[in-house]
């Protein structure tokens, strides 16, 4: 398989787990100490000692997703489904251990009878392993994270 | 519209106070137009021309630091035509405002400097030197500790007065600081909930929530932090700031005491374990001794509070450092601003610490309000129905102590600080009388 068809598969794979909810599946996609990263803006540049909208390791994308499994997570009693699709991907540089990947991504939400967009960037540096590529850094940018939330994210974009 | 004098009695609230749109005017009016209004810190406009905007009673305001580096709060139109002048959220507007409709233009502290090609005024009424021609500052503007508020009634009591003895949570926050005091992170998160403000700032003081609201949080961190001890024989502090909601409730009855002022405002004792003994903290507490003495450190450091409401415009959290604006934009709609601040002098680590809690709490990807937003949200909805007409604030009614005008309670399910917070709406909506 070409590298261009790898990335794309690992990035729609991402999508079509967080669309179905399979977050066990979402989580193994990241590396040991692989990270997701939302900064509240575009101009961030670390997450070490800034606020973040989300800065997750595999723990604590681990809490998120025993929570929103959990019989009493009010937030998820309502009807709610996302949709995400990716694209304009660009493999910005490779290096022996890692693919540094760009992408746009638009999410559509219906929560109740309402429906939120969020887009943007994706940044993902992926390294290689025996296993096949895994995501060390996502990052995250919204087009929209300045904007208020009506209601917040309840798992990651 | 309903007599809101008698949608509050001492054990119970009528469901209107959440739901009538007439009433949400009244309160705009009684409450918001008299009351001292959440501005911002004096940190987020350090500089000429910085600027922020915020509302009062859903009128466009700005907070602006002029040349001599006095700062001012103003209606943020042109005494012109009516354009907003300060149009982004934040940010440095330059040597002077100029509108962008005529071209008017400002200095910044709001003084009219020139109307361009200034002709055909002569005989007419409008005078360059007349204020009504330049921007209109809010009636007050007072700064307590480096948080500024603004009033849009000319009379009424000091901020200080009004604060009272609730002064504590920011005494608190910056008495932290070795420095004294704190300094804005510049970042605003800003969350809009689809429900009534006081269900905002009733929940801030509502004990008996947590263990059923956050429920799904504290059980999913709780399991996670058991985890990482066994892995790692270490329990991140940061975890104990979910998992606390598995706790018992007789643990948050005997631990979340409040005390209640006339003027709506609680202070809500403090619960999670925030000075532990790792060498950071050691040395924080070093150099806050250091700048203020071995006593005086354990004073401030021994000030065990969660959290403060200010009513009916900010909540407080001193020992995190965060601070929740509240603004209401209608009787269903409300947004909050949210903020961290860093403690001057504080080692680097101290502020990390706090910065998880606006990250893993306040953060618009929250795993802790998401359930309360979507409770209010619910609760909003639901009140909708008609009966039962009335809202229960019955537990612990009489069994608090009262001190003169303050309650404070014995169990810390007890509903007083809800009790305490119509009290004060009740006296802000029955002035001016007629109603």
């Amino acid at each position: 398989m070409s590298l261009a068809r790898e990335v794309e598969s690992l990035l729609y794979r991402q999508s079509e787990y967080l669309d179905s909810k399979a977050w066990d599946q979402y989580i193994d996609l990241f590396a040991e100490d692989g990270l997701y990263w939302m900064p509240p803006a575009p101009h961030y540049t670390t997450w070490e000692g800034q606020p973040s909208i989300f800065i997750e390791d595999r723990d604590l994308m681990t809490v998120r997703a025993r929570r929103v499994m959990h019989p009493r997570a009010w937030s998820q009693q309502a009807e709610w489904t996302t949709n995400h699709v990716v694209s304009n991907v660009l493999i910005e540089r490779t290096d022996d251990n890692e693919v540094h990947v760009r992408s746009r991504f638009h999410m559509m939400e219906l929560r109740r009878d309402e429906i939120r967009h969020f887009g943007g960037m994706y940044r993902h540096d992926l390294r290689r392993t025996s296993d096949g590529l895994k995501i060390r850094l996502q990052r995250v940018d919204l087009f929209n994270s300045q904007a208020p939330y009506d209601y917040v994210l309840q798992v990651w974009v | 519209m309903p007599n809101a004098g008698k949608l509050v009695e001492p054990d119970r609230v009528h469901r209107l106070c959440y739901t009538d749109t007439e009433l949400f005017e009244l309160e705009l009016e009684r409450i918001f137009k008299k009351t001292w209004v959440y501005a911002g810190h004096e940190s987020q406009v350090p500089k000429s021309g910085d600027y922020w905007t915020f509302d009062i009673a859903r009128q466009p305001m700005v907070l602006l630091r002029d040349a001599n580096g006095k700062v001012g709060v103003f209606f943020n139109r042109c005494p012109h035509r009516g354009a907003k002048l300060c149009t982004l959220q934040g940010g440095n507007i330059g040597k002077e405002i100029r509108c962008s409709y005529h071209g008017w233009r400002f200095d910044l502290d709001g003084c009219l400097i020139a109307i361009p090609h200034d002709q055909g005024y002569e005989g007419t009424r409008l005078s360059k030197s007349d204020p009504a021609y330049s921007m209109a500052p809010a009636p007050r503007m007072a700064s307590y500790r480096g948080f500024i508020f603004a009033s849009l009634a000319k009379d009424g009591p000091s901020l200080v007065e009004w604060l009272g003895p609730a002064k504590v949570g920011f005494d608190d926050m910056c008495d932290r600081a070795p420095e004294g005091e704190v300094e804005v992170v510049p970042n605003c998160y800003r969350v809009i909930q689809r429900s009534n403000w006081k269900l905002f700032l009733e929940n801030q003081m509502d004990v008996s929530h947590p263990m059923v609201v956050h429920e799904s949080t504290g059980r999913a961190a709780l399991d996670v932090e058991n985890d990482i001890f066994k892995r790692t024989g270490n329990r991140p502090l940061h975890y104990h700031m979910l998992s606390a909601f598995t706790w018992p409730t007789s643990k948050w009855n005997e631990l979340l005491l409040t005390r209640n002022y006339p003027q709506g405002h609680s202070v809500l004792g403090g619960y999670m374990a925030l000075r532990p003994e790792d060498p950071d903290t050691l040395e924080y507490e070093r150099l806050l001794a250091e700048r203020v003495g071995e006593k005086r450190k354990e004073e401030i450091l021994s000030t065990n509070i969660h959290h403060v409401i200010y009513y009916p415009v900010v909540s407080v959290q001193p020992p995190l450092q965060q601070l929740r604006a509240v603004r209401p934009i209608s009787v269903d709609k409300t947004l909050s601003e949210i903020w961290h601040f860093r403690l001057k002098g504080a080692p680097e680590a101290i502020y990390r610490r706090a910065l998880w809690y606006y990250n893993l709490v306040n953060s618009p990807a929250t795993m802790v309000n998401a359930d309360d937003l979507e409770n209010w949200n619910r609760i909003q909805r639901a009140l909708q129905a008609e009966t039962p007409e009335w809202l229960s604030l019955h537990r612990n009614h009489g069994s608090d102590i009262v001190e003169g005008d303050v309650v404070s309670t014995r169990e810390g399910l007890s509903e007083a600080p809800l009790r305490n917070q119509f009290r004060a709406w009740k006296a802000y909506m029955t002035q001016g009388a007629g109603a």
